[in-house]
């Protein structure tokens, strides 16, 4: 197990070093530079500010002096927000966006599971076609869609809920979490519609069923582990989309989260900024997908036979 | 069945947790009237707060709020005001200014205003090291240019002295009508330089400085949270001059990127004021009783760049063919919504009294005439043309309705093409385009503010158009002119000049457009768009007195 965790762990970094270089170097290539602007500034200005930023320094020394900085930690000023560091944009939207995501993750496992395992209890009949028509609409439907509908509804013909915001009023956090787990619910609803009837078709189901166990002992405590385990191996990498895939959500609601700032400082071509979020990102998204496979694992016997063996 | 009861229980729980997590509450709005807090929807994140090193519409509002200039502005008239100097006289040749600070004047702790603080701040804007993008601002002080630009690296030489702890004196080039006027754009505030010195050089743009627990300013209100993305908070500060004329108690400043959420914050009362409106949203506040919606001139043009080095738009008749076929009338009616201004030149009308020339209008048959005479009748041989615009779904919507105009009078193709923001900078500064579009926005109300755009080699002239006469006009015949009046003539010429070789096509002038609450007093309409925020108050009242009426 330790070794598995170790051999990821170590195959990461080269990833991510892919990651950086390429984006170092992508971001530069991208007409247009982080201090061009509406109004034309004089030539030594530029030069100047370019200075301030070691952005007159050859391409490869920039390059190793990022890495240099990164290595210790320090991902560098923000070009956009001067007084800003990166580190500390980044510590400021992270944690929003981490909470929204929780939450997100949570009506999707909620609202999902539970339509997936009603739809697997009695399939091909109205209580399969209906959470499963409504998951495919939920797939279908993109939350830039999804969110101002669901803020017309509650925020403003209702007045129920508010209609932006991130902790400043009660019951802000309520339609953000919702609009960007719905379309996650509807994948675990039908990834747990299918693992749940391949389980249930299983010899010993029919065994549970035939000594005359409960339904619902069938149900919760012989097949749902087995069922649910499509849905773990989909949660590590639901997470990281839910945080790398924030932004719409988070331009609709005004959220303060690092969606927003990724999203933004690509437009304002802000190269640490862009840099710093993306290697973040990435190394989330590395430790995530382990989580996943290593919860998957726990979960199927057969897999922790395997990593048992090792 | 189990799971039915199962899936009832949480449908329920469901249902009491959203109910119990419902707002309900008193509004932004009714408690803001009550404790005098404004809620003011304000576009983006500021960049920063240091007046010397950010640029922006967002970060004006905030950094008005926390500072002031040695002059502010009126509201309602724009003309100058006292702000930290109480008075200034200016000489008879109006080369130089002497400004008489405020001995009342202090910064937030505490500490008394001094011309120092002037001489050293405008050392600080003008330092090429800093790379202000504002520095141009005090570019008609005496040598403010050549030290800017590295020529000369004695301050000393520079044209701002401190005659003693009140009197700051400023020596210009020549003659600057508009110059007080600058004393109000935040690039010319003065800054604290022990706080500055504090936490890092005078050139330095990343230093914490303007952080909330550290920031020192001068203005009608201090800051008092920051909450990165999520509002700035301003309170009225007890040290400013004025203080009793202040009254509001605080600002709270909203990043209001969306502006889709924005109108609809405002709908539920959590906002005073909203940055902009909807487009599609406009029409149904226009019909509304009493609606809040409130539009004015704004002191900005909305124009294509042509490229007059390259072909077709090398030709002038080309230039003045596709001027001519615009309809404006029917862009600003059917596509705007009747939101704006037409325009037929570059200076918005009644910029402090200046009017425009207008050399043409909407003429079909006179711009066949001229395409066909450029070789192209009836848009036979036409080689083409590709119209460059920024990514918007707003300026995408006009540039659809000139192709169509194109096509419809003179019968010739025009391709459109979007660029998002950087690449389009990029494309227009490199001259890599044919027409482009482009706005200009005025920092201070006078015409050469738009007029010198157009200067020969100019940084934001993007057209190729180069008249030495008219160089002459603008540089040094406006200057030397002694009454208003004859100034604004030399003007007229000049822009008769530009528009008579057409290097822009432009279409209007742009409006400022906002949601303002009816308790929202003393934020008139101006021109500049600009709120003096000493002069807002809230009536607690708003709903009692338009019963009364």
């Amino acid at each position: 197990m330790w070794r598995f965790i170790g051999v990821r762990l170590l195959q990461a970094i080269p990833v991510i070093l892919v990651v950086i270089t390429v984006t170092f170097f992508l971001v530069r290539i991208a007409p247009g530079g982080p201090f061009d602007s509406e109004k034309a500034v004089p030539r030594e200005v530029k030069a100047a500010l370019e200075a301030q930023y070691k952005l007159n320094l050859p391409l490869f020394q920039q390059y190793a002096a990022y890495l240099d900085d990164l290595a210790h930690g320090d991902l560098g000023p923000s070009f956009k927000y001067p007084g800003r560091s990166v580190n500390e944009l980044i510590a400021a939207g992270f944690p929003v966006t981490a909470e929204l995501g929780l939450y997100a993750l949570l009506v999707a496992l909620g609202i999902g599971g539970l339509a997936g395992v009603c739809a697997s209890l009695k399939p091909n009949t109205a209580q399969d076609y209906i959470p499963m028509s409504l998951a495919m609409i939920g797939i279908c439907m993109p939350s830039f869609l999804l969110g101002p509908l669901l803020v017309l509804l509650f925020g403003i013909y209702l007045d129920w809920l508010p209609v932006s915001g991130w902790g400043d009023i009660p019951g802000d956090k309520i339609l953000p979490s919702i609009t960007l787990g719905a379309g996650y619910a509807a994948y675990i609803a039908r990834l747990g519609r299918a693992g749940m009837l391949e389980v249930l078709s299983q010899d010993y189901i029919r065994t549970a069923r035939a000594k005359g166990l409960p339904r619902w002992q069938v149900v919760f405590k012989h097949s749902l582990r087995g069922g649910l385990i499509p849905v773990v191996a989909f949660l590590g990498p639901a997470f990281a989309g839910l945080l790398a895939g924030s932004f719409v959500v988070e331009t609709i609601f005004q959220i303060p989260g690092l969606g927003r700032f990724y999203v933004q400082a690509a437009f304002n071509r802000d190269y640490t900024m862009i840099l710093g979020t993306t290697v973040f990102l990435s190394v989330l998204i590395v430790l995530f997908n382990l989580l996943s496979d290593i919860l998957a694992a726990w979960m199927n016997p057969r897999l922790r036979a395997q990593f048992g063996g090792h | 069945m189990i799971e039915a009861h199962t899936f009832r229980f949480l449908l329920t729980l469901a249902t009491v947790i959203l109910l119990a997590a419902c707002s309900g509450g008193e509004s932004n709005v009714a408690s803001g009237n009550r404790e005098g807090i404004l809620y003011f929807g304000n576009g983006s994140e500021p960049q920063g707060l240091d007046p010397h090193v950010v640029t922006g519409v967002p970060e004006h509002f905030i950094i008005g709020a926390l500072f002031e200039g040695l002059a502010t502005k009126n509201p309602y008239t724009l003309e100058p005001e006292p702000g930290v100097a109480q008075s200034w006289d200016i000489s008879e040749h109006g080369r130089v200014i002497t400004f008489h600070i405020n001995p009342r004047a202090r910064w937030s702790n505490g500490e008394s205003m001094t011309a120092a603080d002037y001489v050293w701040s405008w050392q600080r804007l003008l330092s090429p090291a800093l790379g202000s993008e504002y520095a141009y601002m005090l570019y008609p002080v005496k040598n403010a240019r050549d030290f800017n630009k590295g020529a000369i690296t004695d301050f000393a030489e520079v044209g701002v002295t401190a005659l003693d702890d009140l009197t700051l004196q400023v020596t210009l080039d020549e003659r600057t009508p508009y110059f007080i006027q600058l004393m109000d754009h935040y690039s010319t505030f003065a800054v604290h330089r022990p706080t500055i010195e504090k936490f890092g050089q005078m050139t330095d743009r990343y230093t914490p400085w303007t952080r909330v627990e550290n920031m020192v300013s001068n203005g009608a209100f201090r800051l008092r949270d920051w909450q990165l993305y999520r509002r700035i908070e301003v309170e009225k500060s007890d040290t400013y001059w004025d203080r009793d004329n202040v009254k509001l108690n605080g600002i709270v400043f909203y990043p209001t990127e969306n502006v889709v959420s924005e109108e609809r914050m405002f709908r539920v009362g959590q906002l005073h004021y909203t940055g902009s409106v909807p487009l599609g949203k406009i029409p149904v506040y226009q019909e509304m009783a009493d609606s809040p919606y409130r539009q004015a001139p704004y002191l900005g043009t909305y124009y294509y760049l042509l490229n007059t080095t390259r072909a077709p738009t090398d030709n002038l008749k080309v230039r003045q063919a596709l001027s001519m076929a615009v309809d404006r009338d029917s862009l600003n009616k059917n596509v705007l919504k009747g939101t704006n201004l037409v325009a037929y030149s570059i200076t918005p009308p009644d910029t402090l009294g200046y009017y425009p020339p207008k050399l043409f209008s909407h003429d079909v048959a006179g711009a066949r005439r001229l395409l066909a005479e450029a070789g192209y009748p009836d848009g036979r041989g036409w080689p083409g043309l590709e119209l460059t615009y920024n990514t918007s779904e707003d300026h995408r919507k006009i540039a659809v309705a000139l192709q169509q105009m194109w096509k419809d009078a003179l019968n010739i193709e025009v391709t459109l093409t979007n660029q998002e923001w950087k690449v389009y900078l990029d494309s227009i500064t490199q001259m890599d385009f044919q027409i482009a579009r482009r706005g200009w926005i005025g920092d201070y109300v006078d015409p050469n503010n738009f007029l010198d755009l157009f200067l020969s080699g100019g940084g934001n002239n993007n057209t190729g158009f180069a008249d030495p006469r008219y160089d002459d006009l603008i540089l040094r015949k406006a200057p030397q002119a002694s009454t208003r009046e004859a100034r604004y003539a030399v003007f007229h010429e000049a822009e008769t000049l530009l528009m008579e070789q057409m290097p822009i096509i432009p279409v209007f002038t742009y409006t400022s457009k906002h949601l303002i609450h009816p308790s929202v007093n003393g934020m008139p309409p101006n021109l500049m768009d600009w709120a003096n925020f000493k002069y807002v108050w809230l009536d607690q009242d708003w709903r009692a007195s338009e019963a009364g009426d």
